[in-house]
């Protein structure tokens, strides 16, 4: 963004202004994340900068809250990362599945009542998460599936698969859809034609889709405050439980763990956006 | 007309027309199978249930079933005097059979809800019951009458009879701090306990403000990250997407740690002069720390819609304007600006639906002035058990969000919100 040398001061001012602002923003987005990572390693109970850390005194630093994290006393950590772990792997199967082949029956030119449909299908993402946990509740209490994991993975594919809806139809709306009848016309049939030509290529779709709803179900924590009992906790509930009464450093040791998967997922979300796109434009 | 002209056949036979018709049906059904499963599975555990949450809010049946001879004979009564023999006579029947269902109870709280004063007075009822103290052969009404002086008093005869019917709109009067009095007319209720409208208006301001801080603050680092080269701008995206993808917990507690007393925002106004050491501010728990908190959680939801429609955005268009000897900001503001509204719009229909709605964040740091209307509807289903008042606050935020759906999608259209 460098200026072209003939600028006008006023414009030079506000150009790097603009700057300014952008810096600005930016910082904001992304420090309050970097404040855990110091913190988590806080040899001290206290959620402040204690003055050893200030200045990089090593005995201020240690690894205890995470040595609490694994080994702790009655920690409910373990189980609620399994928890977790479990709820979101099979929620994420089930969102997939569903989504992707409701993407292809939408995106077929033929599909009656299109616009109500795909309403209908995404309106969980549009309904605010408060409400659906009222319906969900008040559904799972009837179903006898109140605080069982089954439950559990039911909301959370009801709260995934608009995702996986939308961006596999995304993937699809670039789709040549010659090449199915090609491999119809060469003798394929339906199920054969999908899993060896159609879904290798909306692949990166629907694997975006499945990160999407992933990361929704690892994270959802309103849903599963109505649902869960004690033996279902999750992460995010535990770490909401340990919010209201004390921020402990042991949460930050989570946090920081969190941070570090979720950079895992944003790499390979973004290879995968990348890859799709080198692959549209090949289609084009 | 048509007998005339011959009609074109397939090879078996069958006219062109109805053949096609035919391939096209077949391939309807085929999509809507493919359809199915996932519609009728979210018609099953979602939409229905959201409907019964309205069945749950307007429901008030428990009485209707507890007293039906009672409101039988009442439907004869003007309501202007004590009523007749006849319903003092089925009252008692109806009471009878709910003592011995030990439901009389229960009938006690919900008529004491409707006036106060009836708790005493079943209490003693039901002890003239159980000692089988009323003469049945003898006026009903007397004895009734002389059980307690309540029961001579009409105004409680009237509130039975408003608990006749089986439906109710009290809950959504009451979402709104009123309620229907003894003339059935729509009342406010006194100053000092309208909360829930505090509430909504709060929860709309928090939306709005937030809506326009993160527009003020996405729309010029998506115009950056969108006009960058390449290299700089995936760098800078980073800063964009951690945030996105991290989860919601993590990004309030960094927050709680930021704004507390003694935390890092606090330290830092100390050292540059701001406040002084011993009258540090308080951040949290109020509506600042709602402010704060959700702008910076929602703000990716709104460079990312703005991002992807300034990235189509041809440069040339902006040098063109330029060279038409438009000042750079007459030609931002002429051309730049109009061609990003639907981002704009997107941007502002995701943080505004997703502000309108939180919970987690508000209930966190938010405090006491700074909790919303979601904290109301989760604290009513876990605390209090009024599901039913729950469910009508959340179907009236429902409605409010699904007409600010509506309104969008007329002036902007909802194809353009994209992800990512």
């Amino acid at each position: 963004m460098a200026l072209p040398k003939y600028t006008e001061t006023r414009y030079r001012i506000w150009h790097y202004f603009y700057i300014t602002i952008c810096t600005f923003v930016f910082i904001f987005l992304i420090a309050p994340l970097f404040v855990i990572f110091p913190l988590s390693f806080n040899a001290e109970e206290f959620l402040v900068f204690s003055e050893g850390m200030k200045n990089l005194d090593p005995d201020a630093f240690s690894l205890r809250w995470y040595k609490d994290m694994v080994y702790g006393t009655k920690n409910p950590w373990g189980l609620a990362a399994k928890n977790s772990f479990i709820i979101a792997i099979f929620a994420t199967l089930g969102s997939v599945i569903l989504g992707t082949v409701a993407a292809l029956g939408l995106s077929s030119r033929h599909m009656p009542f299109k616009g109500i449909i795909m309403a209908t299908l995404i309106s969980p993402m549009i309904v605010p998460l408060i409400i659906s946990g009222v319906a969900i509740f008040f559904f799972m209490a009837k179903a006898g599936l109140a605080a069982t994991h089954t439950g559990i993975v039911l909301a959370h594919i009801i709260l995934g698969t608009p995702f996986v809806v939308i961006t596999v139809t995304a993937t699809l709306s670039g789709f040549d859809h010659s090449v199915t009848r090609a491999a119809a016309s060469l003798g394929s049939n339906p199920v054969n034609t999908f899993m060896k030509v159609t879904l290798p290529l909306i692949l990166p779709g629907v694997i975006s889709g499945g990160l999407f709803a992933f990361v929704t179900s690892f994270d959802e924590v309103v849903v599963v405050l109505f649902l869960a009992g004690l033996e279902n906790t999750t992460i995010p509930v535990q770490m909401w439980t340990g919010l209201r009464e004390q921020l402990s450093p042991t949460i930050l040791a989570v946090a920081t763990c969190l941070i570090v998967l979720s950079t895992l997922i944003l790499i390979s979300a973004e290879l995968l956006r990348r890859r799709s796109e080198r692959l549209r434009g090949i289609n084009r | 007309m048509s007998n005339e002209t011959k009609q074109i056949l397939t090879t078996d036979g069958i006219p062109l027309e109805i053949s096609l018709k035919k391939a096209e049906r077949k391939n309807k059904i085929k999509a809507f199978l493919l359809v199915a499963p996932l519609l009728l599975f979210l018609i099953i555990t979602y939409i229905f249930p959201i409907g019964e949450m309205f069945t749950r809010s307007i429901d008030d049946k428990m009485i209707t079933n507890m007293l039906p001879k009672t409101f039988k004979s009442m439907e004869t009564w003007d309501g202007k005097e004590l009523p007749s023999e006849e319903v003092f006579a089925s009252f008692l029947s109806d009471f009878k059979i709910l003592v011995d269902k030990k439901e009389h109870g229960k009938l006690a709280q919900r008529l004491n809800k409707e006036k106060n004063g009836f708790n005493t007075i079943t209490k003693k009822l039901f002890r003239q019951v159980k000692r089988d103290k009323i003469d049945e052969t003898q006026s009903i009404k007397e004895q009734i009458m002389k059980v307690h002086k309540r029961w001579r008093n009409v105004e409680y005869w009237q509130a039975i009879k408003r608990t006749a019917p089986p439906y109710t709109s009290a809950k959504y009067l009451k979402a709104m701090d009123m309620y229907l009095n003894e003339d059935n007319k729509i009342t406010q209720v006194s100053e000092d306990r309208r909360i829930h409208r505090i509430l909504w208006l709060r929860t709309v301001e928090v939306a709005f403000f937030v809506t326009v801080f993160c527009f003020l603050m996405g729309y010029p680092i998506a115009h950056l990250l969108a006009t960058l080269p390449m290299k700089y701008s995936n760098l800078l995206m980073i800063c964009v997407l951690l945030p996105f993808w991290t989860s919601l917990l993590v990004r309030t507690a960094s927050w709680m740690i930021l704004l507390q007393q003694q935390g890092v925002v606090n330290d830092f106004f100390v050292i540059i002069g701001l406040v002084s050491d011993d009258n540090r501010p308080e951040m949290m728990y109020n509506k600042v720390g709602t402010y704060v908190a959700m702008t910076q959680i929602l703000l990716p939801f709104m460079v990312l819609p703005l991002y992807s429609v300034m990235k189509t955005i041809s440069p040339s268009l902006m040098r063109a304007g330029k060279s038409l000897g438009g000042t750079p900001f007459i030609a931002f503001w002429k051309v730049y600006f109009p061609l990003t509204i639907p981002g704009i719009g997107a941007g502002c229909l995701l943080v505004f639906i997703l502000a309108i709605g939180y919970y987690i964040t508000p209930a966190l740091v938010g405090g006491a002035s700074g909790t919303l209307i979601s904290n109301q509807i989760a604290y009513h289903m876990k605390t209090t058990l009024d599901w039913s008042f729950a469910s009508a606050m959340g179907l009236m935020l429902l409605g409010g969000v699904l007409v600010i759906y509506w309104l969008y999608n007329k002036l902007v259209g909802v194809d353009n919100i994209k992800l990512g």
